[in-house]
């Protein structure tokens, strides 16, 4: 079944490769034929619905980012996964599929407020689940686990109370880390920003100082 | 000791909020209100927030901002083993966490090209039929406080209170269950647990007659639900709608009835399509998905099979028993190397979904062996069904918001994960 399609996929399709999948067919397209691809799965092949839209950051590897797309047909019943190499390592940037389906409008908001993808022709590109001014790309992986220090959302509120999200105490958690030491020594990216076992914590530190001010006044 | 005050000043909140409600402030000053609806607000079921501008009592736009329930769910899952993320699939739709448990598990047995026995398929199925009926019960019962059917409610919850103390039986939590293990359960369920199951079925279909009698022709009801919130079939397929929001726009796809997992094409059921889309038909569809999973559980329970409760064959994914590793060598060090590195997966990329009370949950996992993924994507139906609010919305009146949110069923802990 899967092979028949990948071979009709081809035939007309002839810039389409397979790609290794545990289950379904998976196909890799090149980005500048993206939208023709899945306008013709959706109109002439019954792929009508896009299920999924996600990225894949490969670290060191380049192409760096991976694009995963996944469609169901809603009459053959059939998933279909297609992976979109970003070209550019930096600034990744893949074509957007809202023209196509109105369902890539949110998935493609959020690959790029968690990713970092930008999607060329999107309507609204702006951050879905984190605030429109946080300054990074919390999925990649070279952002660490506990986060990265930042302003709080309310510039105002910031200001007036000198508040700011602080990176999560890693300590204890159930993180996955190898070797012996310290999780904040042995594991880098669940490196602890605030406190560790040998340091303590910041609200600790400032409780303990503000005590003996007051004892020496 | 002398103390100072300290005066904080967070500006006008009015003229925040307005501000933040719409970009171009100037063009709110005419005739249409801008409105802003939670995030914390009894209608939006958590922390879904909606911006919107209203003209008179129409909405005239609606922006749905997310976000507020953000864990980094997909990021915590790339830092622990497939087991360590079970606990975290509860607070996904944790109105429904015996589902995600057993989709998560499904789908990180499917990388693993794993076989659990039939037992444990059976009880995954009375899990996920278990949990869809808490869902829809609530569901219903939360939607008909919605349209100012009070009563309902009262009827619901009560049943889904007897379905808690069956999850406590069952995984000796009420609500956080983290029930299932990759290759099987946490343990084989509790003796005379099956005819307390029965027995719950037997009181549930009363009172959804109840239910029934008092909504489905219900004239205040009705008015309030027929017509009301109408999806086009092609709009719900073109936004992904999954689930019971899917199927009453007359979209006939259930992953159970069509691409079958845990063996459900075993059991005799019906999948309720609706024709209209409206909201009526999205309270219709929940009403009877629950009468199809107590016959989908009776049958189950009539044919339960015996056997093992965990894939035995799989060494290197499901840890031994207690008895077992308390006794001998070998076992003890399976138990080690599967606590401290994970269940030994192998490399790929898999989609696995299935079909939970609010719609398809799918996870999209790649992993390049070993016992952590190196990504996890989580696709919350809820996400989904929700990105149609801001076509959906604009046109009616403010006061069907509260109705078309409540016929959505959604859960904010998917949504943002």
């Amino acid at each position: 079944m899967a092979q028949s399609e990948l071979a009709q996929f081809q035939e007309r399709f002839d810039y389409l490769t397979e790609r290794p999948s545990s289950d379904h067919l998976a196909v890799n397209c090149p980005p500048e034929k993206l939208v023709e691809f899945t306008t013709a799965l959706r109109d002439d092949f019954g792929y009508d619905m896009l299920i999924d839209v996600t990225a894949v950051d490969w670290d060191a590897q380049s192409p760096r980012f991976t694009g995963i797309y996944h469609l169901l047909s809603t009459t053959k019943h059939e998933y279909l996964r297609i992976a979109v190499a970003c070209p550019d390592d930096i600034h990744p940037s893949l074509p957007s599929l809202t023209s196509v389906f109105a369902a890539a409008n949110w998935h493609e908001r959020e690959t790029y407020d968690l990713m970092g993808i930008h999607y060329a022709g999107h309507p609204n590109l702006r951050r879905i689940l984190m605030w429109d001014a946080y300054p990074y790309h919390p999925l990649r992986k070279d952002f660490p686990l506990a986060g990265i220090e930042v302003p709080l959302p309310a510039a105002d509120v910031a200001e007036a109370t000198q508040a700011k999200v602080i990176a999560a105490p890693m300590m204890g958690g159930p993180f996955v880390s190898s070797g012996d030491g310290t999780m904040d020594q042995t594991e880098p990216r669940a490196r602890d920003e605030s406190w560790t076992e040998e340091r303590e914590r910041p609200n600790d530190r400032a409780e303990k100082s503000e005590s003996s001010t007051d004892l020496a006044r | 000791m002398a103390t100072t005050t300290k005066e904080i000043s967070i500006g006008d909140l009015g003229a925040r909020s307005s501000e933040a409600t719409h970009h171009s402030a100037t063009e709110l000053q005419g005739e249409t209100m801008a409105l802003n609806v939670g995030p914390s607000h009894p209608t939006t079921h958590g922390v879904l927030r909606l911006k919107m501008e209203l003209d008179g009592d129409v909405v005239k736009r609606c922006e749905p901002v997310l976000g507020y329930l953000h864990r980094g769910d997909e990021k915590i899952a790339e830092n622990m083993t497939y087991n360590q993320f079970v606990p975290y699939t509860d607070r996904l739709d944790y109105l429904a966490p015996l589902a995600n448990n057993v989709a998560y598990a499904m789908a990180v047995e499917k990388l693993a090209a794993l076989e659990v026995p039939e037992r444990c398929q059976a009880i995954r199925v009375l899990c996920s039929e278990l949990a869809r009926i808490s869902s829809h019960l609530l569901g219903v019962g939360v939607y008909g406080m919605d349209a100012g059917a009070w009563t309902v409610f009262m009827y619901t919850f009560t049943e889904r209170e007897k379905l808690y103390t069956l999850f406590e039986e069952l995984t000796g939590a009420r609500f956080t269950t983290s029930y299932t293990r990759i290759g099987g359960v946490a343990r084989d369920i509790p003796d005379g647990w099956l005819g307390r199951v029965l027995e719950f079925c037997k009181g549930v279909l009363p009172v959804l007659d109840q239910v029934d009698k008092l909504l489905t022709r219900n004239r205040i009801f009705m008015d309030r639900t027929v017509g009301v919130g109408v999806i086009s079939k092609e709009d719900a397929i073109s936004y992904g709608l999954t689930g019971p929001n899917l199927r009453a726009c007359g979209v006939d796809l259930d992953l159970r009835k069509d691409k079958p997992y845990l063996g459900y094409d075993k059991f005799d059921f019906e999948v309720p399509v609706g024709t209209n889309g409206d909201c009526y038909d999205r309270y219709l569809m929940r009403a009877e998905e629950v009468r199809q999973s107590v016959a989908i559980i009776r049958q189950c329970i009539d044919k339960f099979p015996e056997g093992s409760y965990y894939a035995e064959d799989a060494k290197k994914i499901f840890a031994p028993q207690k008895s077992k590793v308390l006794t001998s060598m070998e076992e003890l060090i399976q138990n080690f190397m599967i606590v401290t590195e994970g269940p030994q997966v192998p490399a790929g990329e898999v989609y696995f979904e299935a079909e939970n009370p609010k719609g398809a949950l799918g996870f999209f996992i790649v992993s390049k062996g070993g016992g952590v993924p190196y990504r996890l994507k989580i696709r919350g139906p809820s996400f989904c069904n929700l990105s149609i609010l801001d076509k959906l919305i604009p046109g009616h009146f403010l006061t069907d918001i509260t109705v078309i949110l409540g016929s959505l069923d959604f859960v904010m802990g998917e949504c943002d994960r």
